[in-house]
């Protein structure tokens, strides 16, 4: 297969980034989105090599893009292709992108996260650390490990346990804010609000968490959610916005104890 | 300099030697932990787990990791689950048979001291992860679910679906979170470690590189933990995440730390298979699918030549056409014998002629009889999320026609050599994780990783590591001016200009893949001596080669994702020759280290207790000159050495 790409080449966060045009050939259909940009990536470093490259000039060696597993757990990689975080198709990361989805002789267009909140740091790097900041704020169950009961001292019953398992399924790879108009991050807060919250273990501190995280968020600059969905629809692991039902209750219940 | 070699293990008898050891040890009071730095390399389980309980105890803690952040390290991407002594399925499970099944699957060379604590430990794992809030599977009544991994007769697997190593570490970096809320830790992600810093013999601290921005820092510590994972990457296509490295350990053996059993890795029975060139990256179908997939390839090659032609489906053949090998061979244990096990018996069927593909190097995983005796719900509750990412993977759908397998490299064994206290010949200087070599011999058992590194991080180092900081108390704080760090910043500074300045005519990946082939034919599957003295001087050229015309684009003062990867090649090369060195050296096969010249007439491994019952220990003796082989005999006092049987 053949593929002309429209990819967004930026040199750091200050300057001004553009689009380049770049052409791959012979991709099998098997390849995997990240294994076509890898290919992309050789012939650019190639193209460097020779001093009289037809293309010399117009880019700046290979794309950076951030990747790290390749099997949609780890939440490094973070494309906007075609207008969607992640690509086309329901439920799979860029790295469990592959080119049997694209027509053959397709434009692909290939952006970072964009979102107030993830500076860019080159190419298709955006910078994360708000998701960290985030989850520091509130994100855990203050226990210490010196103090703790059997594990099966406190039964969850499984469907709880199911439930939560979803929720904390989020790879906290940011697409739902890049999906968002807003720009908001209720959806990644919300799972991890959800996941501590619905085990028993979660609920001493279930309303300072939510709080105390949705205030982070606020402070860091993501918008605020006016229960668009968008995140939904776009979220590689089919994070339900349910979750961000229950995180509301939890924060209401938090200022309401105030 | 054999004394080095100390392993300090405390004495008396194998169930209490913890304990006693425990008592024995210096602790350091909460107001002298305030004033002591500890630098942590690396937030997998191990990294993450300790950086958050040294933290919690209130030393002052510095984390390093290469991802944009913590919750990405390599161990997110386990599968399978974790294991403990529990015994919650009345199954007869105990601490004696973690350990004994540890040693065994191990192949009689790890060490019995550790291995006995890492048993005991686990219980209080599973305690503290469900306490994080770990949604652990669990059963109808309430309790904790369990499944089975191979060479292992009892259920003692805990798991979260097919995400355990993501759960275990969101459990563990949300410690850590806590303690970065507290002001105890502080996170530098993106921020790799280029080099150890030594000064009067005892580790002090790191030089790093600000992956955004390229600048070389300098960081000082009273003890230095690494705890960077594996180096199965040197094969290039491997399991490990595309960021795995051996670098920094790399770095601490050439600044005197002993590398120990670099030729035992491990290689995994279930991967996808490889389809194409263009792949840079191998995919694991974790080993739990083996409680209920049957592994099998067809009893003739005429369907064989039609399967590879695409003429019929893998289900249109009989039952009785079909060839269980492990269920044949290895009744006792079928599907579930270890994994070197089930990965050579892959390749003796496809080295017949049996490979189920077009490359003739797959065979199938299948899950047709687990599906009619449990129905299709039970399985996609188990196995769910690998049945979708295989398909997605490969457009096949698993519930319909058997999976595709084969072996692939997966985990390391081998790694920096520690004592009793983790810690590696180099004072100060910690190791735990899959970057030291401590607990599985010569090769691991399924679930046993994640125990091991949250057992270092968790509830071993902790107190061990307090030990040797109970004499550094009144050491000030580190002064990042004296002249070893000056002269390992600019060490550093002069590799990257290196590299840099080659401008060849070889891409780092190019240079990559060649190394890997090489490894994989010569340091793989199946080792000889005269193949292994062929990669030596192979890789020895492909190294110059590097050398003179690989091609780094772009500088150092930006993101660049070339030059991280040309700094990690070029320390594989090294690893991959210590690799071969040490393979050659073992003439004898056992665990994933399998020598053709030693093997049963059945053609299973055949061990050398007499004269290789050793930890095999390097140390560097500087550029260019052959690295010392330093012996840690091991004693088996606990247990009966006895030839590993998977059959009855
Ligand atoms: C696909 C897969 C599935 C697995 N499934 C299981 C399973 O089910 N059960 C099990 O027990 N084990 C499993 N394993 C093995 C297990 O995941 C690993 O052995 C374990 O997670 C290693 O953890 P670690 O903390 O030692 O290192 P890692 O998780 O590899 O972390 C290494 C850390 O070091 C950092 N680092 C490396 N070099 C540098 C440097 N120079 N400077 C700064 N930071 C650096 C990295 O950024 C990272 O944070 C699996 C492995 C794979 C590949
Ligand atoms: S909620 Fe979904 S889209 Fe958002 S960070 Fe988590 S996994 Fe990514
Ligand atoms: S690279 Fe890890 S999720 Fe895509």
């Amino acid at each position: 297969m053949n593929f002309t790409l429209k990819v967004w080449r930026q040199k750091n966060a200050k300057e001004k980034g553009r689009f380049e045009t770049y052409h791959v050939k012979d991709i099998a259909e098997d390849t995997s989105f990240l294994e076509m940009m890898d290919i992309l990536n050789e012939q650019l470093i190639h193209e460097d090599m020779d001093p009289v490259a037809v293309n010399k000039g117009c880019h700046s060696g290979p794309v950076s893009f951030d990747h790290d597993c390749r099997e949609g757990i780890c939440g490094a990689c973070s494309l906007y292709i075609n207008g969607h975080p992640h690509g086309p198709g329901a439920l799979v990361t860029t790295c469990q992108l592959f080119m049997r989805n694209f027509k053959d002789g397709e434009t692909i267009t290939v952006e970072p996260w964009r979102s107030a909140a993830f500076p860019v740091v080159k190419d298709l790097v955006v910078n994360r650390n708000a998701f960290d900041q985030i989850l520091q704020a509130g994100g855990f169950i203050s226990i210490n490990p010196g103090a703790v009961p059997d594990a099966n001292a406190i039964p969850v019953p499984k469907e709880k346990a199911d439930k939560s398992m979803d929720a904390a399924s989020c790879i906290g790879c940011g697409a739902c804010v890049a999906s968002c108009k807003n720009g908001s991050a209720m959806l990644f807060v919300a799972a991890r609000v959800s996941s501590l919250a619905l085990l028993p273990q979660g609920r001493p501190e279930a309303c300072r968490r939510a709080k105390a995280m949705v205030a982070k968020m606020d402070e860091l600059g993501f918008g605020a959610c006016t229960n668009t969905q968008a995140c939904e629809a776009e979220c590689p692991k089919g994070i339900s916005v349910s979750n961000i039902a229950r995180l509301n209750r939890e924060f209401l219940s938090a200022k309401f104890k105030d | 300099m054999a004394d080095k070699l100390i392993s300090h293990i405390p004495d008396g008898p194998l169930a209490e030697k913890w304990t006693k050891h425990k008592a024995d040890i210096r602790v350091v009071s909460p107001n002298n932990k305030r004033k002591l730095d500890i630098i942590v390399v690396g937030t997998g389980l191990g990294g993450a787990s300790a950086a958050a309980s040294l933290g919690a105890l209130g030393y002052n803690v510095k984390v390093f990791c290469i991802s944009d952040s913590p919750r990405r390290a390599h161990s997110i991407a386990a599968q399978g689950g974790i294991n403990a002594a529990k015994n919650y399925q009345n199954d007869n499970d105990s601490v004696y048979r973690l350990f004994y099944d540890t040693i065994k699957g191990g192949d009689y060379r790890s060490r019995e001291a550790n291995v006995y604590r890492l048993a005991e430990v686990s219980n209080k794992i599973i305690d503290l992860c469900v306490a994080q809030g770990i949604p652990f599977a669990r059963e109808y009544g309430g309790l904790l679910a369990n499944r089975s991994f191979g060479g292992v007769q009892v259920s003692r697997t805990f798991y979260a679906r097919g995400q355990t190593g993501q759960q275990l570490l969101l459990g563990a970096y949300a410690e850590m979170n806590k303690e970065i809320a507290r002001g105890t830790v502080k996170s530098y992600p993106r921020h790799e470690m280029l080099d150890l810093v030594i000064i009067n013999g005892e580790a002090k601290g790191i030089i790093t590189r600000n992956i955004e921005t390229g600048e070389i820092e300098r960081f000082g510590a009273h003890a230095v933990v690494l705890a960077t994972g594996g180096y199965g990457n040197v094969y290039f296509l491997s399991t490990n995440a595309m960021n795995s490295n051996g670098s920094a350990a790399w770095q601490c053996y050439k600044k005197g730390a002993y590398f120990a059993n670099p030729c035992f890795a491990q290689i995994h029975p279930t991967c996808i298979p490889v389809h194409g060139k263009q792949q840079c990256k191998l995919t694991l179908m974790s080993e739990s699918l083996r409680n209920d997939g049957r592994i099998w390839v067809p009893k003739k090659k005429e369907d064989v030549a039609k399967l590879r032609n695409n003429q019929i489906k893998p289900s249109q053949i009989p039952e009785e056409d079909r060839d269980y090998y492990l269920e044949r061979r290895y009744p006792a244990f079928g599907n579930l014998v270890p994994r070197d096990v089930a990965s050579r018996a892959a390749k003796e069927r496809c080295d017949a002629g049996y490979g189920v593909n077009e490359t003739g190097l797959a065979v199938f995983l299948d899950f047709k009889t687990a599906i009619e005796r449990l129905g299709k719900d039970v399985i996609t509750d188990r196995y769910g999320n690998l049945f979708q990412m295989y398909q997605k993977i490969t457009d096949s759908n698993p519930y319909e026609e058997p999976m595709m397998i084969y072996p692939a490299i997966h985990y390391t064994m081998g790694g920096l050599w520690v004592d009793y206290d983790l810690m590696t010949t180099i004072p100060g200087l910690y190791a735990i994780g899959e970057c030291n070599f401590s607990d599985h011999g010569g090769n691991r058992l399924g679930a046993s990783a994640l125990m091991q590194g949250l057992a270092d991080g968790y509830f071993i180092l902790p107190y061990t590591i307090g030990d040797y900081l109970s004499h550094k108390i009144q050491e000030p704080k580190i002064d990042t001016n004296a002249p070893e760090f000056e002269e390992a910043e600019k060490k550093a500074k002069e590799k990257i200009n290196k590299l840099l300045s080659i401008k060849g005519k070889k891409t780092v990946d190019e240079l990559h893949k060649e190394l890997g082939n090489l490894m994989w034919e010569y340091v793989g599957m199946a080792r000889d001596e005269k193949g292994l003295k062929t990669v030596i001087s192979k890789i020895e050229d492909l190294r110059q080669e590097f050398l003179k015309n690989v091609y780094v684009d772009g500088a150092n003062d930006q993101f660049n994702q070339e030059l991280e990867k040309a700094l990690r090649l070029y320390d594989f090369f090294d690893i991959g020759e210590l690799m071969a060195q040490d393979a050659l050296n073992r003439k004898e096969s056992c665990g994933g280290h399998f020598r053709t010249e030693m093997q049963t007439p059945e053609g299973e491994t055949k061990r050398d207790d007499e004269n290789y019952m050793y930890v095999a220990a390097w140390e560097y003796k500087g550029k260019g000159e052959d690295p010392e082989l330093h012996k840690e005999p091991l004693k088996y006092e606990n247990i009966k050495i006895a030839v590993r049987n998977y059959k009855d």
